[in-house]
């Protein structure tokens, strides 16, 4: 298996504040890869500095081609779907148009897309006039996920999609996540704070501490690994 | 403004003040003196968005209110000009405190078009209530004053308004402004009490615009007319504070000076013609100016210092 | 945003409070304030001429209201020098009829440049300092106001211009009120624009980038949306608004002169704001709802000052006052709007 995504002594900042200090990490094609650590560790800043919406330096190949200038149109195109913590979709908007947004850098019609989007989300097809703002949390996250699914992307990078939600809900957009790595092989990297159910759903993953990779490994090595049981998953 | 300049600066352009009526001729003593008054706006507004974070379209309206006071106590009971002038500053300060109070549920844009509103509604009343306030005809003072008169009052009266600025901006209210300022939120869970603060900061800066509404219709012979006070007045000393930018006296001086002068000195550039070349340039150099330093003077001057110490 | 729930975020958003059938009261006032306008019209001549004026000067108002509320929603701005973009492409328009175009190749031709001129002064003078400084960037708009103000001066000279009535001298008599075809012409015009931007942001990709972009510019940048370009774009529809909104008013004025819009667009901040600075419909039913107030109020206006024994006579002139007055109100009372909701108070 070829490394889709390659980050190489990443460093990023917001103006004058450094957040990472070098990270290096590899996601291997179709792997679902997740990025764990305490807040304030990078997690989110890692995401960002891969879709191009923070100042950063380093070296990051995708699909073997280097994203030196490449902002988040560019990348999109590419291949490479972001969302963001907090779910990024417009409250305002419906639910059609969220997802029309997902595919807004294809023209035409995206009819057969959105209908293998509706073949995971069954119950989109049946909301697309609604409101986005009046789902509920579990339904947004869902929303947020079909959106960046709309265009097939071959890497995915999801950012805290637990954040807020019931643990019912959050196994089933875990479940969902795994179903789109397997059948349609997605490969994903998950920023998580619920490390246990992020190492139950990943094949490796890295931990963060203070902007660098203090730990990584499979997720059966992170998962019998001392600190991370201590640190992360409470035993 | 927190930090004072070096005594010796500020004795230093005292030194310079009182010396240039007689280095100037008497039509540049005019421009001098509004340098001045516009100083004094500018200081209150200042007051007012830097440190208080509250926008204001409208203190056009102040200095009117001010300025008629004197037109009026003048001609109909002959007070004393500089009575008149402490009468504009409380009147205003007044009214100020009252136009704070609507000001403190709203915010942003929806304060800066309510103050605009204010600006076009306040030169209107004499419109209407002619016998009192003289119509379009405007009201004279019964007595004038020469140019140097006014250099002198307004030059004083920035000092004076200074040096009280600089006392309440570096005790408790000072703190208070800035605390509102930079975080509502804060403030009030620190216990400020926020509509103290905020209908202070309205007043303080509507009093400092009545005194320089006073000066200003003192510099026109005493005369106060609507056509003296459009919203280009407001918007003039809006351009002046933003230019000024926060936090500097220096920054307070440049941009009076910029308002002050520039418009008298734009109209005299040639090929454009008067009125319309002094428009194109004064707005071409207020565009120029908010793109190269959109924290105005004072950012300018905080960013040498940081240059300087590096 | 880190809440945990497991319901619905919020329900149906309050838009106001609603009466009994979930009707938002701000429709029932406005439904209202139509019969009352319609059982007035048909009972008094008079009443129906004022009323139909008043639309159609509204209708002015609303074009440049909706200029001011594409640019606030899409910048946070508001653009002092909206009206005076308005007079200059306006002058535009005239020297293209004195070059020999027919008025409405003019017209055209007009919106056009207008459109170019929205996107470049966006690009040139609002993208530098939008994220440095708000305030700088008021400014920025008030410097323009000055500038264009000059500029169109100096080409043109202050004298009054004629320029042709784009819909003639015509007057229409239906059941006895005289109705010019210009009114029905500048109702036409600006609802037609008015329409055609709406269906732009609900129906095409391009309006849907635009929305999104002026909603969240951060999750629009992540889908691939050019904010940047949107902004323009939205700046430039804005001028094509305004340039609209001045060509309606001139005949109105009888002459072109520099001071055409700057009344105008006193009326038009404070149709913006009662219909919410967010609201584009709300722009366009706030202008018309003010052209027919102001309209009624001077054309009843000896009636109103007797019968209320006011101190003081409402002449024309009193109309912007009124207007500031109740700019006034309606920012003390709601100052969201008729149709916005975005909060606005502080704490």
């Amino acid at each position: 298996m070829t490394a889709l995504l390659e980050l190489e002594d990443v460093e990023a900042r917001y103006g004058p504040i450094h957040v990472l200090h070098g990270i290096s990490l590899t996601v291997e094609e179709g792997s679902i890869v997740t990025v764990l650590g305490p807040n304030g560790a990078g997690k989110t800043t890692t995401l960002r500095a891969i879709s191009g919406t923070v100042q950063r330096s380093g070296r990051i190949v995708f699909a073997g081609r280097p994203l030196d200038r490449a902002g988040p149109a560019a990348l999109v195109r590419l291949g490479v779907a972001h969302v963001p913590e907090g779910r990024g979709t417009f409250s305002e908007l419906t639910v059609w148009e969220n997802l029309r947004l997902g595919a807004y850098t294809r023209r035409g019609s995206i009819q057969p897309e959105l209908e293998r989007v509706f073949s995971y989300f069954p119950w989109l097809s049946e909301r697309r006039r609604q409101q986005a703002g009046t789902l509920s949390g579990g339904e947004q996250q869902m929303l947020a996920l079909a959106r960046a699914f709309v265009l097939r992307p071959r890497l995915l990078l999801l950012d805290e999609p637990s954040l807020g939600l019931a643990p019912v809900l959050v196994a089933e957009l875990f479940r969902i996540v795994r179903e789109l790595n397997e059948r349609e092989g997605l490969t994903v990297l998950v920023v998580e704070q619920n490390a246990q159910l992020a190492l139950q759903a990943a094949d490796a993953g890295y931990v963060l501490e203070a902007g660098r990779v203090a730990l990584s490994g499979t997720s059966a090595e992170l998962r019998a690994d001392d600190s991370v049981r201590r640190s992360y998953l409470g035993y | 403004m927190s930090r004072l300049p070096a005594l010796a600066t500020l004795l230093a352009v005292a030194g310079v003040v009182v010396a240039l009526p007689f280095l100037l001729s008497d039509y540049n003593i005019s421009l001098a003196a509004q340098v001045g008054i516009f100083f004094i706006a500018v200081l209150g507004l200042n007051i007012l968005t830097g440190y208080a974070g509250q926008i204001s379209i409208g203190h056009g309206a102040f200095m009117a209110i001010g300025g008629y006071t004197t037109a009026v106590m003048s001609r109909d009971h002959h007070t004393n000009l500089v009575v008149t002038m402490l009468m504009a500053f409380v009147i205003c300060f007044l009214l100020g405190l009252i136009l704070g109070l609507p000001a403190l549920r709203l915010s942003g844009v929806y304060l800066a078009l309510l103050t605009f509103a204010l600006a076009v509604s306040i030169p209107i009343l004499p419109l209407q209530y002619t016998t009192f306030l003289g119509g379009t005809g405007g009201v004279q003072s019964s007595t004038t004053v020469s140019n140097t008169w006014v250099y002198g009052a307004a030059w004083a009266a920035s000092a004076v308004l200074f040096v009280l600025a600089w006392l309440i901006l570096r005790g408790r209210v000072g703190r208070a402004f800035r605390a509102v300022r930079d975080s509502e939120i804060a403030a009030v869970a620190s216990g400020i009490e926020l509509p103290v603060y905020k209908t202070l900061a309205f007043g303080i800066s509507a009093a400092y615009a009545g005194v320089a509404g006073s000066l200003f219709v003192l510099a026109a012979n005493g005369f106060a007319a609507p056509s003296e006070f459009t919203v280009e007045l407001s918007l003039l000393l809006l351009v002046g504070a933003a230019i000024a930018g926060l936090g500097s006296l220096w920054g307070i001086l440049v941009g009076a000076a910029f308002v002050g002068l520039l418009p008298q000195v734009s109209s005299s550039v040639p090929v454009i013609g008067t009125g319309h070349g002094r428009d194109v340039v004064f707005g071409a150099a207020v565009i120029l100016v908010m793109l190269l330093l959109p924290d105005g003077f004072a950012g300018l001057l905080a960013r040498l210092r940081r240059l300087a110490r590096a | 945003m880190a809440t945990a729930e497991t319901s619905r975020l919020g329900g149906p958003r309050n838009r106001g409070a609603a009466l009994g059938g979930g009707v938002p009261l701000v429709w029932v006032l406005l439904l209202a304030a139509a019969a009352g306008l319609l059982v007035g019209s048909l009972r008094s001549a008079f009443f129906a001429q004022l009323t139909i004026e008043g639309l159609a000067i509204g209708a002015v108002y609303g074009s440049l209201a909706l200029a001011l509320v594409l640019v606030y929603r899409a910048t946070h701005v508001i653009n002092f020098a909206q009206g005076e973009l308005a007079m200059a492409t306006t002058y535009v328009a005239y020297q293209l009829i004195q070059w020999g175009l027919s008025y409405w190749e003019a017209f055209f031709a007009t919106l056009a440049v207008a459109m170019v001129l929205g996107t470049v002064l966006e690009v040139a003078l609002i993208r530098p300092v939008l994220h440095r400084s708000v305030i700088a960037t008021v400014i920025v708009t008030v410097g323009l106001f000055i500038l264009i103000d000059g500029v169109v001066n100096w080409i043109w000279g202050g004298d009054f211009k004629p320029m042709p009535s784009p819909f003639g001298t015509k007057v229409y008599d239906v059941g006895g009120v005289a109705i010019p075809k210009l009114y029905f012409g500048m109702l036409f015009v600006v609802l037609v624009s008015a329409a055609l931007v709406w269906v732009l942001f609900r129906f095409t990709k391009l309006g849907l980038g635009m929305r999104a972009a002026a909603l969240r510019p951060a999750a629009a940048a992540l889908v691939g949306v050019r904010v940047d370009r949107m902004l323009a774009i939205g700046w430039g529809l804005a001028a094509v608004l305004g340039a609209v909104a001045g060509l309606m008013a001139e005949p109105s004025q009888l002459f072109l002169s520099p001071t055409l819009m700057q009344q105008i667009l006193v009326y038009a901040f404070a149709a913006a704001v009662l219909g919410g600075l967010e609201s584009p419909f709300g722009a366009v039913v706030g202008g018309l709802m003010i052209g027919v107030f102001l309209n009624l109020m001077v054309g009843y206006a000896s009636t109103i000052s007797s019968d209320l024994h006011l101190p003081f006579a409402i002449s024309a002139e009193l109309q912007l006052p009124f207007a500031f007055a109740l700019l006034l109100l309606i920012l003390l009372v709601k100052p969201t709007g008729l149709f916005g909701h975005r909060e606005v108070r502080r704490v």
